[in-house]
């Protein structure tokens, strides 16, 4: 049966990852590498890069992180970021990335997604979708998609948005809680389920994770097919083994 | 003793992440080269046939490298691995675009999945994309070192049904039971990507570079 995967994400900023990663036996925090490397031998399913540098001098530096990293990590690569056109893409799979993440480029240009799943197959292309909710308190639940780090809204709601990505062909749907980002407290689970019930592809879930429980959560009462989480993995509280380990006896499948 | 493992290039996937893996448990004095000239291909040690995307696209960018011949010779003489695509487009015929007709050195077809929902109630969306099972049907050298039942990472809508059962060298289960390996003498192909496999990936290309044909 095919295990549900776990997937830690960096956030790098021209080269270096941010947010603190504190294993104890590495002797760069901030290299991408040596913490990719870790992750792959703690048994990382895949692991997700995302490019947050902000001045487009230093836009380059990822790619060679990604070159890097797959000469040495053998595992599935995505990036996301930045990610704007075709030449974009191709840059990122030729420096070994198998995917590439489009989140803000999709909202703008939609058919950019139809265009790059259409030359660059499905298997290579995520949306990442920032989602908020917005219905009040005994409304039925609606969420939107926002940009900007959920600051900006779009108009855009995350089902319908979500379905016309699947029909325009992207592979996987990286699925943020904006509402949960940051906050510890647990994947928006109701979020996860609406838009897996509504889309046939792969579904990420992103935003909120806190413990270990919240990882199981996110499979069985979001029905997520991999979890994504940064900060329990980067500051330590858990490794990736320990985290796979504790889904296993909650019977979730993973691969151990 | 070194040797030169030549990776097929005719411009279909992610051929960096097979040659670096190959790279990685080649012997330091072995030669990998990353080429589309059949005559390279030919005199090669061993060769690796990757490939990603559409049956269609894949035979066309075979045609037009010229590759027909070097491929099919290499795969009746020399130690010969078969990555995804490099496995499927060795079967006679595909389903994938309306039906595309493939190199067919094996009888047999290329079947789409039946998608649908497993007895545990999973949905079988396709692709059929992370890490499964192969469950290895026999002994073979490119086993050694890996535990039956590992898991290996695949991305694929379709699979190989070769008519002769007894190529099957492994199989996996994603709704219906399919050949996840087939080898012969001298072959090994495989649907999943032991290039993107961690561990047991790694494992088994080591076991191919070592493979005494």
């Amino acid at each position: 049966m095919l295990a549900k995967r776990i997937i830690p994400c960096l956030d790098v900023d021209a080269g270096r990852v941010v947010k603190g990663v504190k294993f104890v036996d590495i002797r760069d925090a901030g290299d991408p590498v040596e913490v990719a490397r870790r992750y792959n031998e703690e048994g990382a399913d895949e692991i997700t890069f995302l490019d947050i540098t902000a001045s487009s001098d230093d836009r380059d530096t990822i790619v060679r992180v990604v070159e890097q990293v797959a000469s040495e990590v053998f595992i599935p690569l995505t990036v996301g970021g930045g990610i704007r056109s075709a030449d974009d893409i191709r840059r990122m799979l030729n420096a070994g990335a198998d995917k590439v993440a489009i989140n803000t480029a999709a909202v703008f240009n939609p058919e950019f997604v139809k265009q790059a799943t259409e030359r660059f197959g499905s298997q290579c292309i995520v949306v990442a979708i920032d989602a908020k909710q917005v219905s009040r308190e005994g409304e039925p639940l609606k969420w939107e998609i926002f940009t900007h780090g959920g600051r900006k809204p779009t108009g855009l709601d995350a089902i319908e948005w979500a379905k016309r990505m699947s029909d325009y062909g992207t592979g996987e749907i990286l699925l943020t809680s904006m509402d949960r980002d940051g906050t510890k407290i647990g994947f928006d689970n109701a979020l996860t389920r609406t838009i897996v019930d509504a889309v046939p592809i792969p579904v990420i879930a992103s935003g909120g994770v806190g413990n270990l429980q919240h990882l199981v959560d996110g499979v069985k009462q979001g029905g997520a097919d991999a979890v994504l989480a940064a900060s329990i993995f980067h500051f330590a509280e858990y490794t990736v083994g320990e985290a796979k380990q504790f889904m296993q006896d909650q019977d979730v499948e993973v691969r151990l | 003793m070194t040797q030169r493992i030549t990776v097929i290039d005719y411009a279909m996937g992610n051929l960096r992440s097979v040659a670096k893996a190959v790279e990685h448990v080649a012997a330091e004095d072995d030669e990998v080269l990353v080429s589309d000239d059949p005559k390279l291909i030919l005199d090669s040690d061993r060769v690796v046939f990757p490939g990603q995307g559409a049956a269609r696209d894949c035979m066309a960018a075979i045609s037009d490298h010229h590759l027909n011949r070097a491929i099919l010779d290499a795969a009746q003489s020399k130690p010969f691995l078969g990555i995804c695509m490099g496995q499927q487009v060795l079967l006679n015929f595909s389903e994938e675009n309306n039906g595309t007709r493939l190199l067919g050195l094996f009888d047999g077809n290329v079947h789409r999945f039946p998608g649908g929902v497993a007895p545990d109630g999973e949905a079988l969306k396709i692709p059929h994309m992370g890490w499964n099972q192969v469950y290895q049907g026999y002994e073979h050298p490119l086993w050694h070192g890996i535990e039956q039942d590992s898991r290996f990472y695949f991305v694929h809508s379709y699979y190989v049904d070769p008519v002769q059962q007894n190529l099957v060298a492994a199989t996996t289960d994603y709704g219906v039971s399919f050949a996840s390996a087939i080898a012969t003498r001298n072959l090994f192909a495989v649907q999943f990507h032991p290039e993107k496999s961690a561990d047991a990936g790694l494992q088994l290309l080591q076991n191919f570079v070592h493979w005494k044909v």
